[in-house]
């Protein structure tokens, strides 16, 4: 009797715990969370655009807004969702390398200029030499520090990092034993209008290695291509009326500002710090040149030497990154990674 | 037939009852995290017991590579420190505010009602507040607990010593005692078991308002480290770490109730074993 129930139990929860069945499915589920670059997603869903492609493959796709960005990507790698939007270093470090192999769906844009290291007190990178810096450490703010202070032949122990949560930011950055944080936008604007901030670096200063994606489960997408091609065809749909300079190009980044809290003018000065791919063929081009082998090789570096990898990783090789014409960084065998840019082509020849 | 209320287990089966929803709750999570290691081999949300047993012999003796130092003594020293500075802070306020509130009508009137509403506001909605106030630094961590926990042993303390029968206040005061006397002699006595089972209860928020403050600035600390590492799922970190809190709060509470019960045994006369 005891040992039926133990037995119930313990299936009951591996019923639960157990990650989402990779078979034929209909309907998908992919989570978001307020960034500039991502804001097009809730504008899709909310303006029929998602729905006008998910009934053309005949399926089913919702849109989620998640508060907290890592909780979202934990979700995903959890399994409750099949895609998430997400940067190239958080895709390596979460999903992929917890074994969740994942496919770069979509290569939105890149920060040029949304993170950025701000100081009350240094000018200059070599002026933070001893200095605390707050920071959400292990983030891609940790990572540009990383490069900032590698520019100016510092290094990462010549400052003393302090692990401050996204959403008190400002409030840290007002107090007044607090001199230098890191952080992105919209956050960076706040911080950056306060009186005597100086903005010391940012990411316009590292182009194309902070790069915002759409990750999908590898396996659901190749059960579902439909699934992908949907998601192409609604980005894309979406981006144009994002760049587009008419009335109905303004209604939508209305929207979308309004959705991420701020006005028209905020949203634009976002936008204008950010890269945003709004044709596909950019994006493919982008996603195919060997730039971004370099990037991911910093990346993976970084990660790495951070333990981001897990413990068990002996060196960054050990999850491997796949890139457009089957070339791969680290482990062949482990690739759990993968920047594919058939989908984004698809769009870009018109064949969705 | 004996009635279930006067079942009494003895030694041997009062362990054994005590371990069984132990097991049970291990066994289903063994289960669950094979199941899931089947399924992905790399999977980090269930990992199994082996490997945080590894994670943690790792983090109990050898240094960090970035910092040098022994992570879990470092972050445990640090979250201890927080926490006996706010507690014991929150302690000594919750005492001599409490009794004062309680003995002085004058004090009540004009204490009473404030203590009643500030215990009402919630410590995490004020945060910023405390950040631009205090600073990032330790101070801020120690004043969010004594904010969160100080009200309600206040409170506590206050009703407890207004609780104690008017016949023994006026008895003090024909033998001739001052209102110094009274309190020393009278209140302070039966005040403080009940200041221990307080805080007893408040270890569990106290914690909360601990890791709370942790994870919004930090540089070492039991709450910095499962923030941290949560950004890239460690639970073979995070597990270890929770169960490590657990085992503190729960032999604080113990050492607590220890120590009531040698230092005021009439108070648990009559206490049910």
């Amino acid at each position: 009797m005891l040992r039926r129930f133990i037995a119930a139990l313990a299936l009951s929860a591996a019923a639960l715990a157990a990650p989402a069945e990779a078979a034929p499915k209909k309907s998908f589920d992919i989570a978001w969370t307020i960034y500039v670059g991502w804001m097009p997603w809730p504008y899709a869903a909310d303006s029929g655009i998602v729905k006008k492609w998910a009934d053309k493959y005949g399926i089913d796709i919702k849109v989620t807004q998640i508060n907290d960005y890592v909780e979202s990507i934990n979700q995903y790698t959890a399994g409750k969702f099949d895609g998430v939007t997400l940067t190239n270093m958080d895709a390596l470090t979460i999903p992929a390398a917890g074994g969740v192999d994942t496919t770069a769906l979509i290569v939105g844009d890149f920060s040029n200029g949304n993170d950025g290291v701000v100081s009350k007190t240094a000018k200059t990178v070599a002026e933070l030499k001893g200095q605390s810096i707050n920071l959400v450490e292990l983030s891609v703010s940790h990572y540009l520090l990383a490069r900032a202070l590698d520019g100016a032949g510092l290094a990462e122990k010549d400052v003393k990092v302090v692990n401050t949560s996204d959403a008190d930011m400002v409030a840290a950055f007002k107090a007044p034993d607090t001199t230098t944080v890191v952080t992105w936008n919209p956050l960076l604007a706040e911080v950056k209008a306060e009186p005597g901030a100086n903005a010391v670096f940012d990411s316009s200063k590292i182009p194309g290695e902070i790069i915002d994606l759409l990750g999908v489960n590898t396996e659901t997408l190749k059960d579902n291509p439909d699934f992908g091609k949907a998601l192409a065809g609604i980005w894309y749909e979406t981006l144009a009326l994002v760049a587009d300079p008419g009335a109905k190009g303004k209604e939508a980044r209305e929207a979308m500002a309004k959705q991420s809290g701020t006005d028209l003018a905020g949203f634009e000065a976002q936008l204008a710090a950010t890269k945003l791919f709004a044709k596909p063929a950019d994006a493919v081009a982008f996603a195919t040149s060997p730039d971004i082998m370099k990037t991911m090789d910093l990346v993976r570096t970084f990660s790495f030497d951070h333990g981001l990898l897990g413990d068990g990783a002996k060196s960054k090789d050990v999850v491997g990154i796949g890139f457009a014409g089957d070339k791969t960084l680290g482990d062949a065998a482990n690739v759990k990674l993968r920047f594919d840019p058939t989908f984004m082509q698809m769009a870009a020849d018109g064949r969705l | 037939m004996r009635r279930a209320m006067n079942i009494r287990p003895g030694g041997g089966a009062r362990v054994l009852l005590a371990l069984m929803p132990f097991l049970l709750l291990a066994l289903v999570y063994v289960f669950g995290s094979a199941e899931r290691r089947a399924a992905n081999p790399n999977d980090k949300l269930l990992p199994p017991i082996s490997e945080m047993a590894d994670t943690t012999a790792r983090m109990a003796t050898e240094p960090d590579r970035r910092s040098g130092e022994i992570v879990l003594v470092s972050d445990t020293v640090a979250s201890l420190q927080r926490l006996a500075l706010g507690l014991g802070l929150a302690t000594l306020i919750g005492l001599t505010l409490g009794v004062a509130l309680g003995v002085l009508p004058a004090a009540n009137a004009m204490g009473g009602p404030l203590v009643a509403v500030i215990s009402m506001i919630p410590p995490m909605a004020i945060l910023p507040i405390l950040f631009i106030v205090f600073g990032l630094g330790e101070m801020s961590k120690v004043v969010l607990i004594v904010i969160g926990v100080a009200p309600p042993i206040v409170r506590d303390i206050a009703m407890t010593v207004q609780a104690i029968p008017v016949e023994q206040l006026v008895k003090a005061q024909t033998l001739g005692a001052s209102t110094w006397t009274t309190v020393l002699r009278v209140a302070l006595p039966q005040a403080l078991p009940r200041l221990i089972e307080t805080v007893r209860l408040q270890i569990g928020p106290a914690f909360l308002f601990l890791i709370a403050a942790e994870a919004i600035a930090a540089d070492s600390g039991l709450g910095y480290r499962i923030f941290l590492v949560r950004r890239y799922l460690a639970m073979d970190v995070i597990l270890p770490y929770v169960a490590w809190i657990t085992l503190l709060a729960f032999l604080m509470d113990f050492a607590l109730a220890k120590l009531a019960r040698g230092a005021f045994p009439w108070a648990y006369v009559g206490e049910r074993r």
